[in-house]
């Protein structure tokens, strides 16, 4: 299985070839990719010299070009297609119709994966995609059991690519308007959730903390609670007027590793893992860690068990300090 | 030309018992509504009503002289679901909305005509020409959009003959899991989960710590937790390009609202205020082009 892993930085490709990608994904700054995040991703200059670290190296580079541009941003998606065609990507993971369709007409020699955001869960879907726009992989949502990503990889046109491991969706992807609702910007429109510029952290009397996004109480920690970042599914709210708590989901991040037997069986071409806004360090060390459990996997196949130390590492890296199997795993649901 | 909008009743996002269904669709039929949109779009298990009973409501409404379409299921998980969607796709009399791209390529195979439902992303106007070449009859705009993108996109886009429909009142949905909160509220795997669902007939309130009605769980998807309410801005998103409006089911008021809503499209303004009464509840922030949440004041109607 082919590693896919997260930069946003020139110096976190380099971390990545480093560590063991196969291939590195990677976005341009602007609100054309799902992690438009100030300081974060690449100009055209640094995208080439990071080509040429990977080519170099035998690895591949993707460019995401997968939120859903709007008439008034339209042409900024198209140069961003034209962009990667020109820079000589790998591929391109997309996941608007329109720009799909874009890319397939003008650089058909350019291929296109369906990024998450399409959230593409069945046969039918993944035959539409190919069909209309000869897509060679889909990425798929975070929404499907083990079983279901098994069917699914039994009767799939195109290649398939699953997260391994990072922050956690909940939703299924580019179908998730909470942010929208709550701050007029979403990973369809904007390029982010929960924006960092409508968050607020208030000190409290206590010594607590709230946090806020676009004025509305996401959670309030008690003195020396860790508090994390007010995503929005990841909140603390009450139900019925009774239930107080993580109602939707906990802080907590995906992490499939122990599924990678499963996973190589059922035919999953790529394992992805999420994380363009993390720093060059933990990029290094998440692939290291992945690096070795595949080629591990790959030797001892159904014997294949996830070293302690791996896990250690990985739960340290995550929200919350800890992991989930998340949908691929029905109790979870 | 006539450029009154039209109304419709989407589908109903919520789990009601059988009775309350059969009830709640015996009195659309004796309303002013043009368009009735009928099926079960938010959970598979969700099965007081088959898919054969939905067809034979279908012709029920369709004999009092509205139009029927059945609805698809929007997010799919395993293959059996996509049996119902099959079922829907041919039923070989019915206009159908796709709520998901699997029943846009089912459709598009057989040659079919077919709606898109708001949750099918098509954010531009080469998304909506790709989908109208396939088929694409009337499309519901995603309701994270707003007025201006709605007039670019019908701009750029120059389709006189595709209809477009705005979710103009009721809760918007705005996301969609693996992962049932209701049963999670209850403690309850998913695959036991009792159908708790059809407990909550608007779904269940989830508040923010100091009170603000901020979300509501309906199973498997989440919702706004205020109404949205864009009927009094109807003569704004008629100009704007919207030829239907839609009003999602709500266990109260839905009746009464497209009885008033017809009244005042016929021009009655005392109606019009009638549609209007609680607008403190409301929102309208995405038709401006603001956070959904928000209750923007509209621009003065003559």
């Amino acid at each position: 299985m082919e590693l896919v892993c997260p930069a946003g930085s020139l110096p976190a490709l380099r971390a990545a070839v480093d560590a063991g990608a196969d291939t590195v994904y990677t976005g341009l700054k602007d609100a054309t990719n799902a992690r438009h995040f100030a300081g974060l991703n690449f100009t055209p200059d640094s995208l080439a010299r990071g080509i040429e670290y990977a080519r170099s190296r035998g690895r591949r580079v993707l460019m995401a070009i997968n939120t859903y541009p709007q008439p008034h941003g339209w042409g900024q998606w198209t140069t961003a297609v034209d962009r990667a065609a020109d820079l000589g990507v790998d591929g391109v993971i997309i996941a608007d119709a329109g720009v799909l369709g874009y890319a397939a007409d003008r650089h058909p020699g350019l291929p296109r994966h369906l990024s998450v955001q399409a959230s593409a869960t069945s046969t039918e879907a993944l035959q539409f995609y190919q069909e209309q726009f000869g897509i060679r992989r889909a990425v798929l949502p975070r929404v499907l059991s083990l079983t279901q990503v098994t069917r699914l990889a039994e009767n799939s046109p195109v290649e398939l690519e699953v997260f391994g491991f990072g922050s956690l969706c909940i939703m299924a992807e580019g179908r998730c308007l909470l942010s929208s609702y709550a701050t007029g910007e979403s990973p369809n429109t904007a390029g982010a959730c929960s924006p960092a510029g409508h968050v607020r952290w208030e000190d409290l009397p206590d010594g607590g903390l709230e946090t806020r996004l676009n004025g509305v109480l996401i959670d309030r920690f008690r003195p020396g609670e860790k508090a994390g970042y007010p995503t929005l599914c990841k909140g603390r709210f009450q139900v019925n007027g009774n239930k107080l708590g993580h109602i939707l989901e906990e802080p907590t991040s995906l992490n499939s590793m122990e599924l990678l037997p499963d996973l190589q069986a059922a035919g999953i071409t790529a394992i992805k893992l999420e994380g363009r806004q993390r720093s060059p360090a933990y990029v290094a060390q998440i692939t290291a860690v992945w690096r070795a459990a595949i080629d591990a996997c790959r030797a001892r196949g159904r014997e294949f068990r996830p070293q302690e130390d791996w896990q250690r590492t990985l739960a340290r890296l995550s929200e919350g300090s800890q992991t989930t199997l998340g949908a691929y795993h029905r109790a979870w649901q | 030309m006539d450029t009154t909008p039209k109304l419709s009743l989407g589908p109903c996002q919520y789990f009601w018992p059988r009775t309350v269904v059969e009830a709640f669709y015996a009195r659309v039929a004796d309303s002013p509504v043009d368009i009735v949109y009928l099926g079960e779009t938010v959970c598979a298990k969700r099965r007081e009503l088959r898919p054969e009973d939905w067809i034979g409501l279908a012709g029920e409404l369709a004999g009092t002289g509205k139009q029927a379409v059945l609805s698809t299921l929007t997010l799919i998980e395993a293959r059996s679901e996509m049996g119902v969607v099959r079922r829907f796709c041919d039923n070989g009399e019915f206009l159908v909305e796709a709520n998901d791209i699997a029943a846009v390529q089912l459709l598009h195979s057989r040659g079919l005509p077919f709606v898109t439902g708001p949750s099918v992303n098509i954010y531009n106007a080469a998304t909506l020409r790709h989908y109208h070449r396939l088929g694409l009859q009337r499309w519901v705009m995603p309701v994270e959009l707003g007025r201006d993108a709605l007039q670019a996109i019908l701009g750029d886009a120059a389709l006189p003959q595709l209809q477009t429909e705005v979710f103009a009142h009721g809760r918007l949905p705005l996301a969609w899991s693996a992962r049932c909160y209701t049963a999670r509220y209850h403690d309850l795997p998913k695959d036991q989960c009792g159908l708790r669902c059809i407990e909550n007939p608007e779904g269940m309130p989830v508040h923010t710590r100091e009170g603000e009605h901020f979300l509501t769980i309906n199973g498997i998807q989440t919702q706004s937790g205020r109404v949205t309410n864009l009927l009094p801005e109807w003569r704004d998103l008629s100009a704007a390009g919207a030829d239907i409006l839609r009003l999602s089911p709500l266990p109260e008021g839905t009746i009464q609202r497209l009885h008033a809503m017809r009244q005042a499209l016929d021009g009655d303004p005392a109606a019009l205020a009638t549609v209007n009464a609680d607008r403190a509840q409301t929102c309208n922030g995405y038709w401006y082009g603001q956070a959904g949440m928000t209750l923007t004041a509209q621009a003065e109607h003559p």
